[in-house]
C-alpha cells in the first residue's frame, strides 16, 4: 500500500528588536535569571501593554517578503491559560485577524524541481518564560527574561510531502528571516523554533489526523522526527488501527515521539480580543516604506546571479541558500573577483573545508577578502590553480596571508618565456620517443609534456605559457 | 477647615490661612475618630511628609494649584511602597513597586494622600459590601450602605474626612456611591485618563475619576487627572480643557433629554420626585426638556454582565500564588497552588465574576454570549449617537432607589439590577457625573447627567450652574 505524507509547519521566529514587544526590558540573551523583566513583563496588579513598532514593521517585512496580504487591522487576542511562566495568565497573541495573511515561498526539491508552499498567515505574539525543572529537587525555578519576546508565529499550508521538503521549507524561511534581518535564526538560543504538524493518508484519500511534533530545534532533528513519526502512524494504519490527535514530544536521544497531551486534554484558550490594546492600523504609506527598505531577496539575488553573473541556477541557489554564504561570495565578486571562479572556490574548497571543521561561514578562518585575493593571484599568474589549493591550505590553518604563504614558500608561478623555454627544450630533449610521436598525429601526448613541465618547474610553471610555448616548439 | 471645598483650601493655603501641614493633620484626626471603615489603609507618616513638602513649595512660591491638598486615593490605583490591595484579600499583603500613572500625576502637583480607601474587591459591587476588610458605612445612616464600588472614596468626601477622594467607575462605581452619599462624582470618557496601574476590572469598560463635593473642585480635580499616556494604548492622545474655565457658562439654551426608559417601573418614587424637581430647576434656568429613547438600554445589564465578566476572568488570572499576594499554605502540587490560592485568596462575588467570564469565553459559547454582547453594546452606542444629535445632555436618576440597609440584598442578580441606569454609560465609553440633587427620607440622591464623547466640560458646566442655584451639595450628615 502506498502511503502519502502531509505535512505543515509552525514556525516561531523570535523578532530580533531590541525591546520586547509590550515593554522597555531588553531582549538580550543570557543574562542573569529574571533581571530582565519589568513590571510589565511579570504581570503585576494594574500594568498594561504597549506595542512595540518594531516588532510590527519586522512582521510586515515578513510579509512583503513572502508576498502576503498584510490585514490593514490586525487584533491582539489573549490566550488563556495557566502555567508559571506565563506570569499574565494569558498570552498576548493574535487569533482572528493576523497581521499577515496568505502567502507563498518557494523551495527547491531535489529533483531540482521548484515546489510552491503556501503560507497560511504569521502573528505576533509574545513568548512565555522558562521553566527549569533541573535547578532544583523540590521545585522548579522560573526564568522570567524571555516573557515578552517578541514571536514572529509562521504557519504553512500542508504543503510539504515529505521530511526533505519540510526540511528544504524550513531552512527557506530560516535564510529568509536572516536576509531581511528580523531575526538571527540561532536555533541552539530557541530564535528559531519548529513544531510539525504530520499526518498520513492512503494516495488520492482526504487528510487524516493529525499529530503535532514539539520540541524540535534542529533541521537534522526535524527530519528525523517527522519521519519516525510517519513510521508510527502507517504502523498504526496498517494494524487497522487509529492515530490520535493529540501533541507529541520529540525526545532526540532516543529518536521517538510521545503523547504530551490529546485534543480531549487540551485547553480551551478562551480566545477574545485584548481590550488593552488598540486594533494594529498599518497604513499605506508605512507598507510602502518597508517595501523601500527591504533588502535583496533570496529569490531576486538568485536570478541576479544567473542573469548578471553568468551562474548557473544550481550555483545561484546554493549561494543564495544562506544569506551569509551570499554575503562572503558577493564581497569577493563586488570587489572584482571572477563569479565564475570565486563560486567553485566558496562552493568547493571552502565548503569543504568548513565542513569538514564544522564551522559555519561567518566563523571562517579565511575572510572574504584573503579568499578573494587568492584568487586575485591566480588570475594575475602569480599562481595555477592547482598551486592555489596549496596556498588554501597553508591560509586554513594560518600560516600567514596570502601573499606571504606565496613568498615564503617559494610558490610564485613561473612566467619567464625564456626560463619556461629553456624548461621545455630539457623536456622535449629528453624525450625524443615522444616528441616523435606528437609529431605523427598523436596529439593528446601534450598533456604528458605539459605534465613533465610542470613537474620539472614544481608546478610553478604558468601553465597557459607552457602550453603555448609546446605547441610552438612542437609544431 | 473640614467644611471648605477643595477650591477653597487652594485659596486658603495661598492665603496662608492655614498651613497644609495643619489640614492634613486636621484631616488625619478626623479619620483616625471616624468609625465609616471608609479606609484601607491610612499613610499618616508619608501624608505628613508630604505636607511638610507642599509647605515648603508654598512658602518658595513654586506650588501648583493643588499642592498641598489632601486627598484619599481609592485603593485601586497602585501606589509604590504603599500597600495597594484592591479590596482583597488576595492583595492584602501586595506592595506596589511603582505608582499608577494617576498616583504619580498628583505627586506631581504635590499633593497630599491622607490614605487608601476601601472599595468592593477589585471594584466588583455596588454596596461595598464585598470588600475583604469589611463593609463601608453610609455617613448619612450607618445602618445603609455607601454604594460601591468606590465606597469608602464617597463616604470619606461625604463625611469630610478627606477634601476628595478618586474614584473607578466600570459599571457605575463612582456615579452610585456619590449619588447615595450625597456627593459629586464624574466618569470622564474612556481613554481620558490613563488606567496604567489601576488594577484592571474590566478594561475596555473602566474609567478613573474625581470625587468631590462641587463640581467646581471636580473640574479642578480633573483637570490634574486627564490626559494621554504612553502607557496605556486605550488612553486618547486629545488635549484636555481647562475644565474650570466653563463652568460660569449659561445654560439657558441647554437642551436636556430625559430618556423615557429610566423612568419606568422599578425606580423609587423618592427618587423620581427628586430627580423631577432638579429637571424643574433646570428648566427655570431656560433649558429646553424633551423626552428620548435609549430603546436598547434594557440589554444593558445582560450586555454589561457578560462583557464585564469575560475581561475580569483573564485581568484577574495573573492572581495566581506564583510571584506576588496570596499563596496557600502547603501547595501540594502546582495545581493544588493554583486552586487553593484563588480560591482562599478571592471572595465570593470575584468568584462569581470569573466563573461566569470564563463560561462565557470558552469554546462553543463565545459567539452566543460574548459576540453577542459585543453587538448589543454598538446598539447601546448607537441609540446614544441618535439621541445626541437632538439633545446637548441626557439627565435621569443615577440609581433605582436611595442608600439601601447593609446586608439587605442577598441576591446577586437584584445587586445587579441596581446598576441600571448607569452601566449603559460605560458601555458606550460616554462621560457620566452624578450630583447631589435631593433627599428621599434622610438619605441624599443623586442626578445623573450624561454628555457626549468628550464633553465633560459641558456636563462639569450644567453641574456647577445647578450647583450655583441648589445648596443640596453644600448639606452635611454632621446636619442631620
Amino acid at each position: 500500500m502506498t502511503w502519502e505524507t502531509v505535512i505543515g509547519l509552525e514556525i516561531h521566529s523570535q523578532l530580533r528588536t531590541k525591546s520586547k514587544i509590550f515593554s522597555g526590558a531588553s531582549t538580550a540573551f543570557g543574562s542573569e535569571a529574571n533581571t530582565q523583566a519589568c513590571a510589565v513583563d511579570l504581570g503585576f496588579p494594574g500594568v498594561l501593554p504597549v506595542l512595540n513598532e518594531e516588532a510590527v514593521k519586522m512582521a510586515l517585512r515578513f510579509g512583503l517578503a513572502v508576498n502576503a496580504d498584510i490585514n490593514k487591522n490586525s487584533i491582539f487576542a489573549r490566550k488563556n491559560y495557566f502555567y508559571p511562566d506565563l506570569p499574565k495568565g494569558y498570552q498576548i497573541s493574535q487569533f482572528e485577524i493576523p497581521i499577515v495573511g496568505k502567502g507563498t515561498i518557494d523551495i527547491i526539491l531535489d529533483s531540482g524541481e521548484n515546489k510552491t508552499v503556501g503560507i497560511t498567515r504569521a502573528h505576533l505574539e509574545e513568548d512565555a518564560g522558562k521553566s527549569i525543572h533541573d535547578l532544583y529537587d523540590d521545585y522548579t525555578a522560573i526564568d522570567l527574561n524571555r516573557a515578552g519576546t517578541p514571536l514572529l508565529e509562521i504557519v504553512s499550508d500542508p504543503d510539504m510531502s515529505s521530511a526533505k521538503e519540510a526540511v528544504a521549507y524550513a531552512k527557506k524561511i530560516h535564510a529568509l528571516v536572516q536576509y531581511i534581518d528580523i531575526c538571527d535564526g540561532n536555533m541552539q538560543e530557541g530564535s528559531f523554533r519548529c513544531d510539525a504538524n504530520v499526518s498520513v493518508r492512503k494516495q488520492g484519500e482526504g487528510l487524516g489526523t493529525r499529530a503535532e511534533l514539539k520540541n524540535i530545534n534542529s533541521f537534522k532533528f526535524l527530519e528525523k522526527a517527522i519521519n519516525i513519526e510517519v513510521e508510527r502512524q502507517i504502523d498504526i494504519l496498517e494494524e487497522g488501527g487509529c492515530v490520535v490527535q493529540e501533541t507529541r514530544l520529540y525526545d532526540s536521544i532516543k529518536n521517538e515521539t510521545r503523547s504530551m497531551r490529546s485534543k480531549e486534554e487540551a485547553n480551551d484558550y478562551r480566545y477574545f480580543p485584548d481590550p488593552d490594546l488598540l486594533p494594529v492600523a498599518i497604513s499605506d504609506e508605512l507598507l510602502v516604506e518597508i517595501k523601500k527598505e527591504l533588502p535583496e531577496l533570496p529569490t531576486e539575488k538568485k536570478l541576479r546571479f544567473v542573469d548578471v553573473l553568468g551562474l548557473s541556477t544550481y550555483d545561484a541557489e546554493v549561494l543564495t541558500s544562506q544569506k551569509e554564504v551570499a554575503e562572503y561570495f558577493e564581497k569577493m565578486t563586488n570587489q572584482g573577483a571572477d563569479a565564475k571562479l570565486s563560486a567553485n572556490w566558496v562552493m568547493g574548497d571552502l565548503s569543504a573545508a568548513l565542513n569538514k571543521s564544522q564551522l559555519e561561514i561567518v566563523d571562517s578562518p579565511i575572510s572574504a577578502d584573503e579568499l578573494f585575493l587568492l584568487i586575485s593571484r591566480i588570475s594575475d599568474n602569480t599562481i595555477s590553480g592547482k598551486i592555489a589549493k596549496d596556498v588554501f591550505k597553508l591560509m586554513w590553518d594560518g600560516n600567514g596571508s596570502v601573499d606571504e604563504i606565496i613568498e615564503k614558500q617559494g610558490l610564485k608561478q613561473l612566467t619567464d618565456s625564456s626560463a619556461i623555454e629553456s624548461i621545455i627544450d630539457d623536456v622535449i630533449a629528453n624525450n625524443p620517443g615522444q616528441v616523435q610521436q606528437f609529431k605523427d598525429g598523436n596529439s593528446k601526448l601534450l598533456g604528458f609534456f605539459v605534465g613533465q613541465v610542470m613537474k620539472a618547474s614544481h608546478g610553478k610553471a604558468n601553465p597557459k605559457q607552457v602550453n603555448e610555448i609546446l605547441n610552438e616548439k612542437l609544431s | 477647615m473640614h467644611n471648605l471645598t477643595v477650591a477653597e483650601q487652594i485659596k486658603g493655603l495661598k492665603n496662608k490661612d492655614f498651613s497644609s501641614s495643619e489640614l492634613t493633620q486636621h484631616y488625619l484626626n478626623r479619620i483616625n475618630d471616624s468609625k465609616l471603615n471608609a479606609f484601607i489603609s491610612i499613610t499618616e507618616d508619608q501624608a505628613l511628609s508630604q505636607a511638610k513638602e507642599a509647605d515648603k513649595k508654598i512658602a518658595n512660591d513654586e506650588s501648583s494649584i493643588l499642592t498641598g491638598i489632601p486627598y484619599a486615593h481609592k485603593d485601586i490605583f497602585c501606589t509604590q511602597g504603599i500597600k495597594t490591595s484592591a479590596g482583597s484579600k488576595m492583595l492584602d499583603s501586595f506592595i506596589s513597586p511603582y505608582d499608577a500613572t494617576v498616583t504619580r500625576k498628583l505627586n506631581d502637583e504635590n499633593m497630599v494622600m491622607l490614605g487608601k480607601t476601601n472599595m468592593d474587591e477589585f471594584a466588583m459591587g455596588s454596596s461595598n459590601e464585598n470588600s475583604y476588610f469589611g463593609p463601608v458605612k453610609n455617613p448619612w445612616d450607618i445602618s445603609k450602605v455607601p454604594g460601591g464600588s468606590s465606597g469608602g472614596s464617597a463616604a470619606a468626601v461625604a463625611a469630610r474626612i478627606s477634601p476628595f477622594a478618586t474614584g473607578t467607575d466600570t459599571g457605575g462605581s463612582i456615579r452610585q456611591p456619590a449619588s447615595l452619599c450625597g456627593i459629586t462624582g464624574i466618569k470622564p470618557t474612556y481613554g481620558r485618563i490613563s488606567r496604567y496601574g489601576m488594577i484592571a476590572y474590566a478594561s475596555s469598560l473602566d474609567q478613573a475619576g474625581p470625587m468631590t463635593r462641587t463640581a467646581e473642585d471636580a473640574a479642578i480635580v480633573l483637570n490634574a487627572m486627564a490626559g494621554f499616556d504612553t502607557n496605556d494604548s486605550t488612553s486618547v492622545n486629545k488635549s484636555v480643557p481647562d475644565y474650570t474655565q466653563y463652568l460660569k457658562n449659561a445654560v439657558n439654551d441647554l437642551k436636556i433629554g430625559l430618556p423615557k426608559e429610566y423612568f419606568s417601573e422599578g425606580l423609587d418614587p423618592g427618587v423620581e420626585k427628586v430627580v423631577m424637581q432638579s429637571i424643574k430647576e433646570y428648566e427655570s434656568m431656560g433649558a429646553k426638556i424633551q423626552e428620548v429613547s435609549l430603546p436598547n438600554s434594557v440589554h444593558a445589564i445582560p450586555a454589561y454582565y457578560i462583557v464585564a465578566p469575560c475581561e475580569c476572568s483573564s485581568n484577574l488570572s495573573r492572581f495566581d500564588g506564583v510571584r506576588y499576594g496570596y499563596r496557600c499554605e502547603h501547595p501540594k502540587d502546582l495545581n493544588d497552588l493554583y486552586l487553593r490560592s484563588r480560591s482562599e485568596g478571592f471572595g465570593n462575588e470575584v468568584k462569581r465574576r470569573i466563573m461566569i467570564g470564563a463560561y462565557a469565553l470558552s469554546a462553543g459559547y463565545y459567539d452566543a454570549y460574548y459576540l453577542k454582547a459585543q453587538k448589543v453594546r454598538q446598539l447601546i452606542s448607537e441609540d446614544f449617537k441618535k439621541v445626541f444629535k437632538k439633545v446637548d445632555v441626557i439627565m435621569g436618576p443615577v440609581s433605582p432607589s436611595a442608600a439601601f440597609d447593609l446586608g439587605s440584598v442577598k441576591d446577586p442578580v437584584s445587586m445587579y439590577l441596581a446598576d441600571i441606569y448607569t452601566l449603559s454609560v460605560n458601555l458606550a465609553g460616554l462621560p457620566g457625573m452624578s450630583i447631589p440633587a435631593g433627599f428621599s427620607g434622610n438619605l441624599p440622591v443623586g442626578l445623573q447627567l450624561i454628555g457626549n464623547h468628550w464633553s465633560e466640560q459641558l456636563l462639569l458646566n450644567a453641574a456647577h450652574q445647578f450647583q450655583m442655584r441648589t445648596d443640596w451639595h453644600n448639606y452635611s450628615p454632621a446636619d442631620r
